[in-house]
């Protein structure tokens, strides 16, 4: 305990090191999945190929993937992007599939009457696709967001400082509070960045809101419909 | 006026939906497509917006080829009401009936200010604006879906089994409604149905259809009734089952009126102005 109280300072720079290592992955994965979703949901012939290929990715093992990446991209071997890279390639192998189901999601009468209405082709896509997309895209954001904490950690062994660094170091020097103190943050930087994504979700997602308010809303609306 | 010349869709899969159907749709009246499932109802109101573009044949609004127009725009002056409203279950009602206007570029406080008076038009409390879809009942979902097709104040106002999905009394509602509305507007409707009664109901113009859109009979309510052409039509509108075949018998007092099969139909009633009546006089 003593220790903790005497390294505050380390433990919060390496939750920052953590988010900044955790943060830009999640982003970028699902930046890059959401057309790779989009291809495998609009053309039947891809869907097999994009979907089994980027399940794939998820297959391939950390480790050798940080000695792969600098060979490919030209990064040092001790550069914390390896690891942006390796997390960003996880993330989009889990987002890929989401993306694609949550767009597969998306009723086709609401689709057919947007095409009736007079929406052109793009704005279909980001005005209704990907809106009544999102509460499955969020559902794969929060397995991404918690994966990608989780798997961050393995950056220490590879010299990007992160909470996993605490263990390592922890490990190395006998000292029991800094590996628990590293699990510990983990553990709350996760559920941290789900709830911020829960947050985003309640703000950009509003139809979606809890059923008590639109259960009493329901029932006024019938009323209301009676005195009509 | 909307008129079809020869008009044939058939489906990359080798569906025939639609078979050389010609028809003249006129302006400011209401012509009602019924027919049984699979019978290509859909299939035709979506050719007159360019959903669906006929293998062959052409269609003309008002003596123009809509086969030169573009379909976007051309769908932005045509309402489309359809079953279950498809309306964007994540815009708020007022946003769903301001979306085609928005998508018009009319100013959004505009836009949003028709919307909401339109929302009066169509029997709506105002107070539902900000509600999303899925907090309204079936019977307030459609009226938005009405309304919304109203928003650009089109000639044409295309209707897909709009009533199908609401409970009778709603459906009975809602059809008295859209007379109401009709003799205020005007528009030239196309609505579709399986319901031979709200055919009758709602139409000036009643088309029967059998499958592959081929007309078994055209004519106003009064002239299918009186002279069915052909047994399939008889069948339809249930004069074969006696259904419309009334007879009178006095009991007691009143004078019932009795299909042949001696089931009750209705009542004989001194003539005089019903709310029903205020339609035949327009
Ligand atoms: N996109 C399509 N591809 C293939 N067949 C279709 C398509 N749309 C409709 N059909 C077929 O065309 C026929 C008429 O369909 P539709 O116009 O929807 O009938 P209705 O609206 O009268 O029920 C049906 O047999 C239907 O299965
Ligand atoms: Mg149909």
């Amino acid at each position: 305990m003593t220790w903790i109280w005497s390294n505050l300072d380390l433990l919060w720079d390496r939750t920052l090191d953590h988010l900044v290592l955790s943060v830009p992955p999640i982003i970028l994965g699902f930046l890059i999945a959401v057309p790779l979703g989009w291809l495998a949901n609009r053309y039947r012939a891809g869907r097999g190929v994009i979907l089994t290929a980027s399940g794939l990715l998820y297959a391939i093992p950390s480790l050798p993937l940080f000695f792969v990446i600098p060979a490919i991209v030209g990064t040092s071997l001790r550069s914390p992007l390896n690891l942006v890279i390796a997390l960003t390639i996880y993330g989009i192998a889990l987002m890929v599939r989401v993306v694609a189901d949550g767009l597969a999601s998306v009723d086709t009468d609401v689709r057919q009457s947007a095409v009736a209405v007079g929406y052109s082709g793009w704005s279909i896509f980001w005005q209704v696709e990907l809106p009544l997309a999102g509460p499955v895209l969020l559902a794969g954001l929060r397995v991404v967001a918690v994966s990608t904490v989780s798997l961050a950690t393995v950056g220490a062994v590879i010299g990007a400082q992160s909470l996993g660094s605490l263990f390592t170091d922890g490990f190395q020097r006998g000292i029991q509070a800094e590996i628990i103190a590293g699990i510990v943050l983990t553990v709350a930087l996760a559920l941290l960045l789900d709830g911020a994504l829960v947050v985003l979700g309640r703000l950009l997602l509003p139809w979606t809101r809890p059923a008590t308010t639109s259960r009493r809303a329901l029932r006024a609306a019938q009323l209301g419909e009676v005195s009509a | 006026m909307i008129e079809f010349r020869s008009v044939s869709k058939k489906f990359p899969d080798g569906t025939v939906a639609v078979d050389d159907f010609s028809l003249a749709f006129p302006s400011h009246r209401t012509t009602v497509l019924v027919g049984s499932s699979g019978s290509g109802k859909t299939t035709l109101l979506r050719m007159i917006n360019r959903m669906v573009d006929p293998s062959s044949g052409t269609i003309e609004i008002d003596g123009a080829d809509i086969a030169r127009l573009e379909p976007v725009p051309l769908r932005r002056s045509i309402g489309y009401v359809m079953q279950n409203s498809g309306l964007l279950p994540h815009r708020t009602v007022i946003d769903n009936v301001a979306t085609v206007p928005l998508l018009r570029g009319v100013p959004r406080k505009k836009a949003r200010a028709d919307a909401l008076a339109l929302l009066g038009t169509v029997g709506l409390d105002q107070t539902l604006a900000d509600r999303y879809p899925s907090q309204l009942s079936g019977g307030q979902q459609q009226r938005v879906g009405v309304a919304r097709g109203l928003a650009v104040n089109p000639n044409i106002l295309l209707m897909d089994e709009p009533f199908g999905a609401v409970d009778p009394i709603v459906r009975a509602e809602l059809q008295q409604e859209l007379i109401r509305l009709q003799s205020e507007l005007g528009k030239t409707v196309v609505f579709v149905t399986h319901d031979i009664e709200e055919a009758f109901l709602l139409g000036d113009q009643v088309v029967i259809l059998r499958d592959g859109g081929r007309i078994a009979q055209v004519g106003a309510p009064a002239d299918i009734l009186a002279n069915p052409a052909d047994d399939f039509v008889a069948s339809f509108i249930g004069a074969d089952r006696g259904k419309r075949a009334l007879h009178l018998e006095r009991r007691g007092d009143s004078d019932l009126l009795l299909d042949s099969a001696g089931r009750l139909a209705g009542v004989l009633v001194q003539q005089g102005p019903t709310a029903t009546d205020a339609r035949a006089d327009r």
